[in-house]
């Protein structure tokens, strides 16, 4: 009887904060510049240079820690991890060890699954190798170097490739809300390095495990743990042991192979950061940064379904992004109108905003001029169809929804007596459908409310005209 | 009736900046003074080599450039040659940083210009700071000027016999165990190690990051007194373990120790010290009796512990603070097998012997299976030694006097057991460890050689400190250099 | 406390320091280091543990800094004061083209950071 494997895992994500200077130094952190222009002594680590730290970065990093629940230490203290590498100018990384910035969190990755997080560091991160630029060279440009990152280590708690990418797409999400980072691991400012084991089911301790890097994109993390995954549960199944060692995910090939091997494994060296005395954090800043935490997610989607009755699938589509959701609900605020307000802005809004390829932070309408069309629509001046174009008017002229409305001759006439002048008019004019329709014959209704939309060019109030021609055939 | 530059020279930094401010000498003139005697005793095979590199032409431009009311002004200075300057080399006395000309001004280079003083040398130094008599230098070693077949000490050694051989009246050092004091000792000057924190490390390589120094060499306690004040002062914009503190004022006119209490720790005067050493001491605890001080014996029960935690700790911290000497991005690169090849090419010929012994210790005992045992070990009876001077303070003493070291200069070559040199800072590496201030100033000669006493005071003490030193320095009058 | 250190020891250490140290060069620093080692065995005697963490927590925190520049400028470019290497034909040239600093081809695509 063959053995049942499970597979664990645990993830080590690489998160670049936001900030507009680096972690200890005051050199921009803007990507894309020219080589090594963006250095100066401390992260060109010319002799005699020395760190200072961004208080931005720990402002972030302490979002980022209490978003996902950990707890964050008034003391942490920096290290040094010592090791060779051209793009590591000091020679060392000026990381966290003994005493990190956060421990001991959990992310909902849904499906009632919650994943441990074991710690949260800071860092700085190393430059950037080009290896085929120049023939015979590697090329090294430091501008990243320095760059505040926070490290987010899961506990071994994921139990599947599947799981993997929940807990990925959920960090991303919350760290997004937070605005702690743009987390694309296109442009390299997340990172994934995962570490994977097997073990029979119902083992109690874990098995040797290997890390993946090279990892470029969430689905290439789950197909990748499913490779080594199946090579691991393969040699266990032989009878053999897995050799600890650093595995590289080629996307092209689809493989996982090993790192070419090193003389042994790594010692670091950490020792206490000499250059840095302990990060002291106040509790009442730790509690001050709590506070500016945005409402998140999960706690919104909830909130959207308890107060405005919206079903699952729109509140996720609503809170698929925080500027969404802020959008949405002062359109709905404005409007008075949440379910209108949520299907304007899932329909129109986000329409136009796919077609024009930008983000809720740059579209032309205003959230509380969305609202006062809708409005609009609400209190019977517009109908749906005017306000759409209304709306597409708004949209290339700008201006409010009432003003455009009424200089286009948008607006409908609910007035009653307007309305009952033309009714009358159109009984007159047909009296021989008037008298059949008020003889009983219902169908007649459409027909005679047909008439009364094309002598007002339109704008007559469906609904009002259909309520007075029923009131005239006495039902 | 104005005095010649050559006197004018000896007279002391504060008389110069005066004159200068005042116009009764212009800058210039005092410059090429410097450089007329720089030139007398320090090139030629038994020249002093104290400088490694200097340019006239350059000094001159920064007279042109200087400000003119500066605490500082016209004052010519030495820089040790691990200090960052745009001007001149900053080799570090290696060669790894052979022609090393520094793209960016360190915190205490850009206060002594802005104070108007002109940097004319770069003084020699063991190799890295690591050293006790200059020797280790990879530009030859320097020599003491009151004898010249004998070590200035070090690591500071060039900066020092500048200020002895009259090149300059103030100087700049840098300590980590005793670089400071134990050559002021040596040379018969005045040697001062602030407390840490108190002047800005941002330039200054580094040695050992939680010992390092800036020091401050001047003929008279009143020129230390003025340097200090010009490059003291809160840079925790560039330097996260500077205090943020103002510069303190350090001159004063009292002479009177009324109501001071000095303690005089007994395991600095051990029976093993000299007898003629002994008697210095001797001398100039009377002459701090004089002044009205109180002198009490106390313990400073770590003592005979801080050589072997200075010798875990400073070879920990260099061999993360020496790896980015890589031949990457600046100073020598030599070729190898690829990268590897590269890095270990340059390293090893770039580094001399004591640097590479002290990068291998501190590797060692950082290194995994270690760490706990020499490393962390090492930390918590720091701590312990640390201790033991705020215990005293808090008996109400208000700082220490001791030997700066057992006995005079050492001829060149004397000394080849490594230990052995590390010896030299038995009476001084204390302080660094325990962060205090402390200053050494001349208090007599053995055998014609210049010998030291030390002045301890508690962490931002230096007021009380000069104060001390003020009075025993005038006190002593002549009997110090005889 | 510690075992001495053996030759072999000395050559891991070097390689971990990347000091290059030659084989002949080895026995003289082994007993170097043996002996500067023993002068420490005395500390294993003292009783200390947990000083350095009491003291520590009396310290002040670290001062930070706002996220705004400029940085220190470079008053001469990366490069004047990169070092000299050679073309693949062998001319000599500063290791610095474009901006970017030059190393000889690193044999491995590994990601930054892993070497022992």
């Amino acid at each position: 009887m063959s053995i049942t494997y499970e597979m664990i895992v645990g993830l080590e994500v690489h998160v670049q904060l936001k900030t507009r200077t680096k972690a200890f130094c005051r050199c921009s952190t803007s990507f894309g510049d020219h080589p090594n222009t963006n250095t100066c002594p401390v992260c060109l680590a010319l002799p005699g240079a020395l760190p200072v730290l961004n208080a931005r970065a720990v402002e972030l990093a302490a979002r980022a820690a209490l978003a996902l629940g950990l707890e964050v230490h008034e003391r942490s203290v920096f290290a040094r991890k010592n090791y060779f590498y051209p793009d590591l100018p000091k020679g060392y990384q000026i990381s966290q060890f003994d005493r990190p910035l956060a421990e001991r969190g959990t992310l909902a990755i849904g499906g009632g699954r919650s994943i441990g997080i074991t710690r949260i560091h800071m860092e700085e991160d190393a430059g950037k190798s080009v290896h085929d630029r120049f023939a015979g060279f590697t090329a090294i440009d430091l501008n990243r170097a320095g760059v505040p990152l926070i490290e987010i280590v899961s506990e071994p708690e994921i139990r599947s490739s599947a799981e993997a990418g929940a807990y990925l797409r959920a960090l991303k999400e919350i760290l997004l809300y937070a605005e702690v980072s743009d987390c694309s691991m296109e442009e390299g400012s997340l990172r994934v390095d995962a570490n994977v084991s097997a073990r029979p089911v119902g083992e109690p301790s874990y098995r040797t495990r290997t890390e993946i890097k090279n990892l470029n994109s969430f689905s290439n993390v789950e197909r990748a743990l499913e490779i080594e995954y199946a090579r691991h549960c393969a040699v266990h199944e032989a009878g053999g042991s897995i050799v600890q060692q650093t595995m590289l995910f080629d996307a092209h090939k689809n493989e996982v192979r090993g790192a070419r091997s090193k003389e042994g494994s790594h010692d670091y060296r950490y020792f206490p950061e000499p250059d840095l005395p302990p990060l002291v954090l106040a509790s009442a800043w730790i509690q001050g940064v709590r506070y500016g935490l945005p409402e998140f997610p999960a706690a919104r989607r909830a909130r959207y379904a308890a107060s405005y009755s919206l079903g699952v699938a729109d509140a996720e589509v609503l809170t698929a992004s925080r500027a969404v959701g802020d959008y949405f609900e002062k359109v709905a605020s404005a409007a008075g109108d949440p379910k209108a307000a949520a299907n304007w802005v899932m329909g129109e809004v986000l329409a136009s905003l796919n077609e024009s390829g930008g983000d809720i932070g740059e579209f032309p309408v205003k959230a509380e001029s969305l609202g006062e069309l809708i409005a609009l629509i609400r209190n019977g001046s517009l109908s749906n169809t005017a306000a759409k174009t209304v709306l597409a008017t708004m949209l290339r002229e700008g201006g409010t929804a009432a003003t455009i409305a009424a200089r286009d001759g948008r607006l409908q006439i609910g007035d009653d007596s307007a309305l009952i002048a033309w009714i009358d008019e159109v009984w007159a004019e047909h009296p021989d459908e008037s008298a059949r329709f008020a003889g009983g014959e219902r169908k007649l209704q459409g027909v005679l409310v047909g008439f009364v939309m094309k002598k007002s060019k339109g704008r007559a109030d469906p609904k009002k005209v259909n309520q007075l021609l029923g009131a005239r055939a006495g039902t | 009736m104005t005095a010649t530059p050559e006197a004018l020279l000896q007279s002391g930094a504060g008389a110069i900046a005066a004159a200068v401010r005042e116009g009764k000498v212009r800058s210039r003139t005092v410059v090429e003074a410097s450089f007329a005697r720089a030139a007398e005793v320090d090139a030629g095979p038994s020249g002093l080599n104290c400088i490694l590199s200097s340019d006239m032409n350059g000094s001159l431009q920064l007279v042109d450039s200087a400000p003119v009311g500066g605490a500082l002004a016209g004052v010519p200075v030495v820089l040790k040659d691990n200090i960052a300057t745009t001007m001149l080399s900053t080799s570090c006395g290696s060669k790894i940083l052979e022609g090393y000309v520094s793209p960016y001004e360190s915190t205490v280079a850009r206060k002594l210009r802005e104070a108007g003083a002109i940097l004319v040398g770069k003084g020699n130094m063991d190799e890295f700071a690591m050293g006790s008599s200059t020797e280790f230098s990879a530009y030859g070693p320097a020599r003491n000027p009151i004898d010249r077949s004998r070590v200035p000490g070090g690591s500071s050694g060039g900066s020092a016999a500048s200020v002895a051989a009259g090149i300059v009246p103030i100087a700049l050092g840098s300590e980590t165990g005793g670089s400071v004091r134990q050559p002021a000792a040596f040379c018969g000057i005045v040697g001062v190690k602030p407390t840490y924190g108190r002047i800005s490390r941002f330039g200054l390589v580094a040695f050992a990051s939680s010992l390092d120094n800036i020091g401050v060499f001047g003929r008279t306690v009143d020129d230390a007194a003025r340097a200090m004040e010009v490059v003291s002062g809160d840079d925790t914009a560039n330097d996260a373990t500077s205090a943020p503190l103002d510069a303190p004022g350090l001159r004063t006119d009292s002479r009177d120790l009324t109501g001071v209490v000095i303690g005089r720790p007994k395991e600095y005067f051990p029976a093993s010290l000299p007898a003629a050493m002994q008697a210095h001491c001797d001398r100039a605890l009377d002459a701090l009796r004089a002044r009205g001080a109180e002198i009490r014996d106390v313990s400073l029960p770590h003592t005979d512990l801080a050589l072997p935690v200075y010798y875990i700790i400073a070879p920990a911290e260099c061999s993360a603070n020496l790896a980015r000497f890589d031949g990457v991005r600046y100073g020598l690169r030599l070729e190898g097998e690829g990268l590897r090849g590269m890095y270990e090419a340059t390293r090893s010929r770039g580094f001399g012997a004591e640097v590479t012994r002290r990068i291998l210790l501190g590797t060692y005992v950082l290194s995994a299976g270690y760490y706990d045992a020499y490393y962390r070990k090492a930390m918590d009876v720091r701590a312990l030694i640390a201790r033991d001077f705020t215990d005293v303070w808090a008996s109400g003493v208000h700082a220490l006097f001791t030997p700066t070291t057992a006995a005079p200069a050492f001829t060149i070559g004397a000394i080849s057991d490594p230990y052995e040199m590390y010896l030299c800072d038995l009476f001084t590496v204390s302080a660094n460890l325990a962060e205090v201030p402390a200053m050494s100033i001349p208090i007599g000669r053995v055998g014609g050689l210049p010998v030291g006493g030390q002045v301890i005071a508690p962490r931002f003490g230096e007021q009380v400190m000069f104060r001390i030193s003020y009075a025993l320095e005038s006190e002593l009058g002549g009997a110090a250099h005889a | 406390m510690a075992a001495a250190i053996s030759r072999d020891d000395v050559r891991h250490i070097a390689g971990l320091a990347r000091l290059g140290v030659p084989d002949d060069k080895l026995d003289t620093l082994v007993s170097e280091l043996n002996g500067i080692l023993a002068h420490m065995e005395v500390l294993q005697k003292v009783q200390s543990a947990g000083a350095a963490a009491e003291a520590d927590a009396l310290r002040t925190g670290m001062p930070l800094r706002l996220d705004e520049g400029p940085s220190v400028k470079l008053v001469r470019p990366i490069s004047a004061i990169a070092p000299a290497t050679r073309s693949p034909d062998g001319a000599p040239m500063p290791a610095v083209i474009d901006g970017f600093f030059l190393v000889p081809r690193l044999a491995t695509h590994e990601d930054a950071g892993d070497e022992s």
